[in-house]
C-alpha cells in the first residue's frame, strides 16, 4: 500500500523530519487560501498515486495568486496517467540549493533493511542505480538491533555529503529507518531532500510504502488506506472481493488459483496466439461464492471476450469450484462470454459431475483450455 | 532415496487444532507422513485424532521425539512460531503460512544463520516424498516415486508441472515448494545442491518466476556445481512492469534483471533448457532420463 505524499509527508513530519509548510486543496478557492496562508510562491502537487508527476504537468510552481489560480484550474480534474486528480497538495516552495537522496528498503537478496544516500539527488533514483552505482551509498541493517548511530553517518560519510549537512542529514536518516521498521514500511525515500542555503535539510517529497501483510498491526495506517485507493475502476472492485488482479490489454479472461499457475496460464494464452484480459488469483481454498465473484469481475471488463478458468486443487476443491462456477452463470438467461473449465487436483471428479456443461466448455489439459479461449476470443474478430 | 523427508520423519505441526492445520495434519497422515504431536498454546493436554497436543514445541520435541515441524499458523503469530521452532533444535521446519509481514522474515532470515534448523518457506505448499512423507499441503495423489528432484517458488505450478511428469510415468524423488515470498529459508540453490547430492535423483526441475533474482543466482550454480540435468520453467512472462502479481515477490521492477527475459538467458546460458509450457518441461525430462 502506497501512501499518497500529503499522508507520508504527515507521517514524517509526526516523526520529527523536517517538511515544507502545506496544505491540501480540492478546489481553485482552496488552493488560492491555502497560498495565501502559507505566503508565496508556493508548488502546487497533484495527490495521485503515480511517478513523474511533474514531467506529465501534476506539478507546477505559482508566484501569486494568478498563477496559483492558472495552475490549481489546470490540475484539479485533470487526467494524469489514468488518474483523475481530485486533491492537491499547495506547499512552501523550498529555495534551495543542493538536493540529496535518502531512502529505506528491503534488500530481498540479503534478506536485509539497507539505507541508501545519495549526493545525486532531485532525479530518477532508479536510473542512478543502474548508470552509476557507486553515486549511492549502501549501509546494510541488522533487523534485530535496527540502525545503529555510527551506520547513518557511515551511509552519509560514503556518499560524499559535505561535513557542515552530515549531521542534519544522517539524523534523517536514522529517523526514516525508525520510521520504516514501526510503520512496516517496504520502502521509505525522500527525493529530494532539499538542502537550503543555510545548510538546513527539508523533505520536499515523501514516499512511503507499507508492506500489505503487515497492516493488520498499522490500523490508523490501514484507515488511510479508503483514501489512497484510486484508479482502475475494475481494480478497486477486486480489492472489494479481495483478489489479487491486474487488468490487463487483451480479450481472454483468465481466472486460476495460484499466482505462479495464473501467471503460467497468461504465459500460455500469450504462446498460442492470444492475448491476455488480466491476471485474476482466487487464492487458496476459494469456496463457491469466491469463485462467482471472480467470474463477476472478468465478465465486468468490456475487452473480454472469453474467459479461462484454470483451477489445480491443492487446498482449493474442484468441487466447490465447480458450484461457484454453476451459481455466477445460471443466474444469466444468456452467458455473456464463453468460459472454457479445466479442473484437476483436489476432488476434481467431483467437481466435473457437478458442472453443468450445457454452460461452459470443459477441457481436461491446461493446453487445451488455453488453446479453446483463445480460439473463442478469436472467433468474436472475424 | 529422498532429500530432507522420509518415512521416518517425525512430525509436529503447529497450529494442529486451527481449521487448516487440523485439516492438512490429516491429509498427512492419510498420506502416511508420521505425524507425531501437535503444538498450540493453551492446548495442551488435547489430541486430535489421537495425536497428542502440548503448549510448546520443545514439550512435543521432549515426549514424541519430533525432529521437523510444519507451521499452520495465522501470518500475526507466524513470525513468533518460526522462531520457536528454530529454538528447539529441531532438522527442519516447514512455514505454510501466507502473509507473514517481510519485517518479520527478515528478523527470522537473521535468527537462520544462529541455528542449524533448515527452514522451507513461508508461503509454501511444502516439500512431499512420494510414497513415504508429505509435509504440507500438497495433493499427495499426482505424485510418484521416481528420480526427479522438483524445486519451485509456487505451489499450483508445481503440481501442474508433476502432473505433467506423473502422466508420463515419470516420478520424483522429492517436491519441494521453496515459497514465493521475497524473504524465504531454503534456496533453489541448496535445494539444487540436495538434489546433486542425492544419487537417487537423476534430473530436476526447477520452477521459478519473475521478480527478485534468485533464478538468475541459481543459474550460475548450476553452472559451476551442478551435474545432474536440470530443465526449467520461468512464469510470468506475460508480466507488465511494475505491477505486482499476487506473490510479493512477483513484481518487475524494469530495470533488466528479475524479468522472465533475464531468468531465461541466464538458465539456458547456464546449459538449462527452458520450457515454453509445462508440457515442454516434461519433455526436456524424459530427454534426460
Amino acid at each position: 500500500m502506497k501512501l499518497h505524499e500529503y499522508q507520508a509527508k504527515q507521517v514524517f513530519a509526526d516523526a520529527g523530519i523536517p517538511t515544507p509548510e502545506s496544505k491540501l486543496a480540492s478546489d481553485v478557492d482552496g488552493v488560492l487560501a491555502a497560498a495565501e496562508e502559507i505566503g508565496y510562491p508556493v508548488a502546487i502537487k497533484a495527490q495521485v498515486q503515480v511517478g513523474g508527476r511533474g514531467k506529465a504537468g501534476g506539478i507546477k510552481l505559482a508566484e501569486d495568486e494568478e498563477e496559483a489560480r492558472e495552475a490549481a484550474d489546470a490540475i484539479l480534474g485533470m487526467d494524469l496517467k489514468g488518474y483523475y486528480v481530485d486533491r492537491v497538495l499547495v506547499e512552501q516552495a523550498v529555495d534551495f540549493t543542493d538536493e540529496l537522496y535518502v531512502g529505506i528498503t528491503m534488500d530481498r537478496g540479503e534478506g536485509k533493511p539497507v539505507a541508501m544516500v545519495s549526493t545525486k539527488g532531485g532525479v530518477n533514483i532508479e536510473e542512478v542505480a543502474e548508470e552509476d552505482p557507486d553515486a549511492i551509498a549502501r549501509e546494510h541493517v541488522d533487523p534485530s538491533f535496527g540502525m545503529m548511530p555510527y551506520q547513518a553517518r557511515k551511509a552519509v560519510y560514503d556518499a560524499g555529503v559535505d561535513c557542515d549537512l552530515a549531521r542534519g542529514v544522517s539524523s534523517v536518516l536514522s529517523t526514516l529507518y525508525d520510521l520504516w521498521e514501526e510503520k512496516d514500511g517496504s520502502d521509505a525515500e525522500i527525493n529530494p531532500l532539499m538542502v537550503t542555503s543555510d545548510d538546513e535539510v527539508i523533505a520536499a517529497d515523501a514516499v512511503m510504502n507499507i508492506d500489505e501483510d503487515a497492516l493488520f498491526r498499522q490500523p490508523e495506517l490501514a484507515e488511510m488506506e479508503e483514501e489512497a485507493a484510486g484508479g482502475d475502476e475494475l481494480e478497486q472492485k477486486a480489492d472489494e472481493y479481495g483478489f489479487d488482479y491486474v487488468r490487463l490489454e487483451g480479450n481472454t479472461g483468465i481466472i486460476g488459483n495460484g499466482a505462479g499457475l495464473v501467471m503460467t496460464t497468461l504465459d500460455l494464452v500469450d504462446y498460442y496466439g492470444g492475448e491476455p484480459a488480466n491476471f485474476l488469483d482466487v487464492g487458496g481454498g476459494a469456496k463457491a461464492d469466491r469463485i462467482a465473484n471472480a467470474l463477476d469481475m472478468v465478465f465486468s471488463d468490456d475487452n473480454v471476450e472469453s474467459v479461462v478458468f484454470n483451477i489445480f486443487g491443492g487446498i482449493t476443491r474442484g468441487d466447490e469450484v465447480a458450484k461457484g462456477i454453476n451459481e455466477a452463470l445460471e443466474q444469466f438467461d444468456e452467458i455473456p462470454k464463453p468460459v472454457v473449465v479445466r479442473l484437476a487436483g483436489t476432488n476434481w471428479e467431483e467437481g466435473m459431475e457437478i458442472l453443468n456443461e450445457d454452460l461452459v466448455t470443459v477441457e481436461q489439459t491446461l493446453e487445451d483450455a488455453v488453446q479453446r479461449a483463445v480460439e473463442y476470443a478469436e472467433e468474436v474478430n472475424e | 532415496m529422498s532429500v530432507l523427508v522420509d518415512e521416518d520423519t517425525r512430525v509436529v505441526v503447529q497450529g494442529i487444532t486451527g481449521g487448516e492445520g487440523k485439516f492438512h495434519a490429516r491429509q498427512m497422515m492419510e498420506y502416511g507422513t508420521n505425524v507425531v504431536a501437535g503444538a498450540v498454546p493453551g492446548k495442551g493436554g488435547q489430541d486430535v485424532d489421537g495425536v497428542p497436543v502440548y503448549d510448546t514445541v520443545d514439550q512435543a520435541v521432549e515426549e514424541e521425539d519430533a525432529d521437523t515441524s510444519v507451521i499452520f499458523v495465522p501470518p500475526a503469530f507466524a513470525g513468533d512460531a518460526i522462531f520457536e521452532a528454530l529454538d528447539t533444535d529441531l532438522d527442519l521446519a516447514v512455514a505454510i503460512t501466507e502473509g507473514i509481514p517481510t519485517q518479520d522474515m527478515a528478523k527470522v532470515n537473521k535468527r537462520l544463520t544462529e541455528t542449524d534448523t533448515r527452514l522451507i518457506g513461508p508461503n509454501c505448499p511444502g516439500l512431499i516424498t512420494p510414497g513415504e512423507s508429505k509435509l504440507g499441503i500438497l495433493p499427495g495423489n499426482i505424485f510418484e516415486s521416481g528420480n526427479v528432484g522438483l524445486v519451485s517458488r509456487s505451489g499450483t505450478l508445481t503440481y501442474q508441472v508433476v502432473d505433467s511428469l506423473t502422466q508420463r510415468g515419470i516420478g520424483q524423488t522429492t517436491a519441494i515448494g521453496i515459497g514465493g515470498d521475497p524473504i524465504i529459508g531454503t534456496s533453489f540453490i541448496d535445494a539444487l545442491e540436495l538434489f546433486e547430492n542425492d544419487p537417487e535423483t537423476e534430473a530436476i526441475v526447477m520452477c521459478g518466476e519473475i521478480g527478485g533474482e534468485d533464478e538468475e543466482q541459481a543459474a550460475a550454480y548450476i553452472d559451476e556445481h551442478v551435474d545432474t540435468p536440470v530443465a526449467g520453467f520461468i512464469a510470468g512472462r506475460t508480466a507488465p512492469p511494475g505491477k505486482r502479481m499476487g506473490h510479493a515477490g512477483a513484481i518487475v521492477s524494469g530495470s533488466g534483471t528479475g524479468t522472465a527475459e533475464s531468468k531465461i538467458n541466464a538458465l539456458n546460458d547456464a546449459g538449462v533448457p527452458v520450457g515454453d509450457t509445462p508440457e515442454e518441461v516434461a519433455d526436456h525430462i524424459e530427454e534426460f532420463l
